[in-house]
């Protein structure tokens, strides 16, 4: 005989597991500091936005500008911690567009079956068979490069891994048998679905959401690189990174350091949290 | 066997089809195939070449020409050099699978040294490094580390100790001379590296995970109740059985290995598949973009195709057909 937990229990277990996991508690930490200084930039940043010193030009990290100065001689830090702004805004908007659209498709693939998996796998099929950065880079190529357009279009990539996830995920909940004790008691599809599915899904949800806010940050400074990201004035970590990759081998060569840092910080911490998220919902999940 | 590979290329064949369809419509909605010749002196030469390549048609039918011409071995002209695409796709492809090849081999070796050693020698120091490097190696925007990597160990080397050529090269294959294998190996080194340490991270991570299943496992007691060497357990019997399941996920990470492709090969000069890509989007060379990605989409299936096959070789437990 099984108690009927209540959910509440669920979530402290979840939280407790969360924050014995040290490094997913340093994650969260730096990816907050990391959002309130770029989203605070205006009081937190040391300069103003955008002042050129064109007398000063670009120095080298100091004590006055801790992360140096630009070729225009803008306080590179304070550069930074606005172009993190849009950085950041496409990672979480992307990840949290990608994982709406991807459950909704995986949940009903795996729940329903038949020609609607069929139809939605086979789309996502398309997707192992052209590599993501291609169809990403022509579809940007005719439908601009704006934040706007940017962030639909990586979404429209990566709902496929979400999708699969959480499709594998169904079938193998559907097969449960607290799903076909539900369903002889005579339990509505739609209730199976929002109270013993959905909840289930949870961590993956979690998860891949994570995942996916993360390599949007990379993959937007890799389309940066290959002149398909974020467009200046505008400014992003990736088109920073990407402005400054032609100074390998000079003495300016810190101005590529620091986005690069700032993008892989963000991404590790987004990383190690979810981590924390999968052992916080599954506890005896595959945890290598 | 033979069936087997024969079934799965059948059921392939639909999925590039639609693929390559999806991205012809694309790239005609997107590109103006006839922009070279829009601002020229002859109007006539426009409306030649436009009903030369059938621009008043109706999409699906200009692709199902255009795909009778291809399976046939017409791939056309390129709008961007004037020369013939299998010209400029063909010695691409060829550099490129250098590049894939050498790159596979390189992260599969390393990978499973790497998480072989991380699952015997398991919260060792060795094995929380490892550990770091790869949560480093996932979190890496890869064009930046090929950057950090021609600076760590082309630029700064060269300076240091003076030397009039870098250690290690950064730009193309070859040296313009032609040079012998090292040669190829200073070239070689730098994109490699760039396109595989993702792929080494994630690899690694996997292997020590299946490695540590197989280690706790009831035949690997077995065999070290017989007192069978140490040594032996890891390779032939945890290691062993850790490679099938390690070669259909480098199967799964292709079509990200040929996405690297695109970013190393612009880092390091390479005239591959990846920059013949940036090339011909960038000049809107719609008579390339299509066949290319009917070939890339066919090199993925191969590929997973051949990890079927030496799937099936290791776990004989796996019958094909």
């Amino acid at each position: 005989m099984t108690t009927v937990t209540p959910e509440r229990t669920q979530w402290q277990r979840a939280r407790r597991r969360f924050l014995h996991h040290r490094l997913a508690v340093a994650g969260i930490t730096v990816l907050t500091v990391l959002l309130i200084c770029c989203f605070g930039a205006d009081v937190v940043a040391p300069y103003e936005r955008g002042v050129q010193n064109l007398m000063l030009g670009p120095t080298p990290p100091s004590a006055a500008h801790w992360f140096g100065t630009d070729e225009l001689g803008r306080d590179y830090l304070t550069e930074l911690l606005f172009a993190g702004r849009i950085s950041l805004a496409i990672g979480l908007s992307v990840a949290v567009l990608a994982t709406a659209v991807g459950t909704a498709l995986g949940a009903a693939a795996g729940f329903f079956g038949g020609w609607v998996d069929e139809i939605i796998m086979r789309v996502t099929d398309l997707f192992i068979v052209l590599p993501a950065i291609v169809v990403l880079a022509v579809a940007l190529q005719g439908a601009g490069r704006s934040p706007a357009v940017i962030v639909p279009v990586l979404a429209a990539i990566g709902w496929t891994t979400v999708a699969r996830v959480v499709r594998s995920q169904v079938l193998s909940l559907r097969e449960k048998e607290y799903i076909a004790a539900a369903t002889v008691l005579g339990v509505t599809r739609r209730r199976i679905i929002v109270r013993h599915i959905l909840p289930n899904l949870t961590g993956v949800i979690a998860v891949s959401t994570s995942l996916g806010a993360a390599s949007a940050v990379i993959v937007e400074s890799t389309l940066s690189f290959l002149g398909y990201g974020v467009q200046p004035p505008e400014s992003s970590w990736g088109n920073m990174l990407s402005q400054a990759s032609g100074l390998i081998g000079t003495e300016k060569v810190y101005l590529l350091y620091f986005p690069g840092l700032f993008i892989l910080l963000t991404a590790l911490a987004i990383n190690f949290l979810g981590d924390g998220l999968r052992d916080a919902f599954d506890p005896n999940g595959a945890r290598s | 066997m033979f069936a087997y590979v024969a079934r799965r290329l059948l059921y392939s064949v639909p999925v590039i089809l639609v693929a390559s369809f999806l991205l012809f419509w694309a790239v005609r909605v997107t590109f103006d195939p006839l922009s070279k010749l829009r601002g020229g002196r002859d109007p006539g030469a426009l409306a030649r070449a436009a009903e030369r390549l059938g621009l008043g048609q109706p999409i699906p039918y200009q692709y199902w020409r255009w795909l009778t011409q291809f399976v046939t071995g017409d791939w056309g002209v390129s709008s961007r050099t004037a020369g013939s695409v299998q010209g400029l796709i063909l010695p691409a492809l060829g550099t490129t699978l250098q590049l894939i090849v050498w790159g596979v081999l390189a992260a599969a070796v390393i990978a499973l040294a790497v998480g072989a050693y991380s699952a015997v020698r398991q919260y060792s120091a060795g094995d929380l490094v490892f550990t770091g490097l790869s949560y480093l190696g996932v979190a890496m925007p890869p064009f930046w580390l090929g950057l950090i990597l021609i600076q760590i160990l082309a630029a700064w080397p060269q300076e240091l100790l003076g030397l009039t050529d870098p250690p290690l090269y950064f730009v193309g294959l070859h040296s313009p001379d032609g040079g012998g294998p090292l040669d190829y190996a200073r070239h070689l080194v730098l994109p490699v590296l760039t396109l595989t340490v993702g792929l080494v991270a994630s690899w690694s991570r996997f292997t020590r995970a299946t490695m540590l299943d197989a280690l706790t496992s009831e035949y690997v007691r077995t065999a070290r109740a017989k007192g069978v060497p140490k040594g032996r357990i890891v390779v032939r019997h945890a290691l062993r059985t850790s490679l099938g399941p390690f070669v259909s996920v480098t199967a799964v990470d292709a079509g990200l290995l040929f996405g690297g492709l695109v970013v190393t090969e612009q880092i390091f000069a390479i005239q591959g598949m990846g920059r013949l890509f940036l090339d011909s989007l960038l000049t809107g060379d719609v008579f390339v973009l299509v066949p290319w990605t009917l070939v890339i989409g066919l090199v993925v299936i191969v590929f997973n195709l051949l990890a079927d096959i030496v799937y099936a070789v290791l776990d004989p437990r796996v019958r094909l057909g």
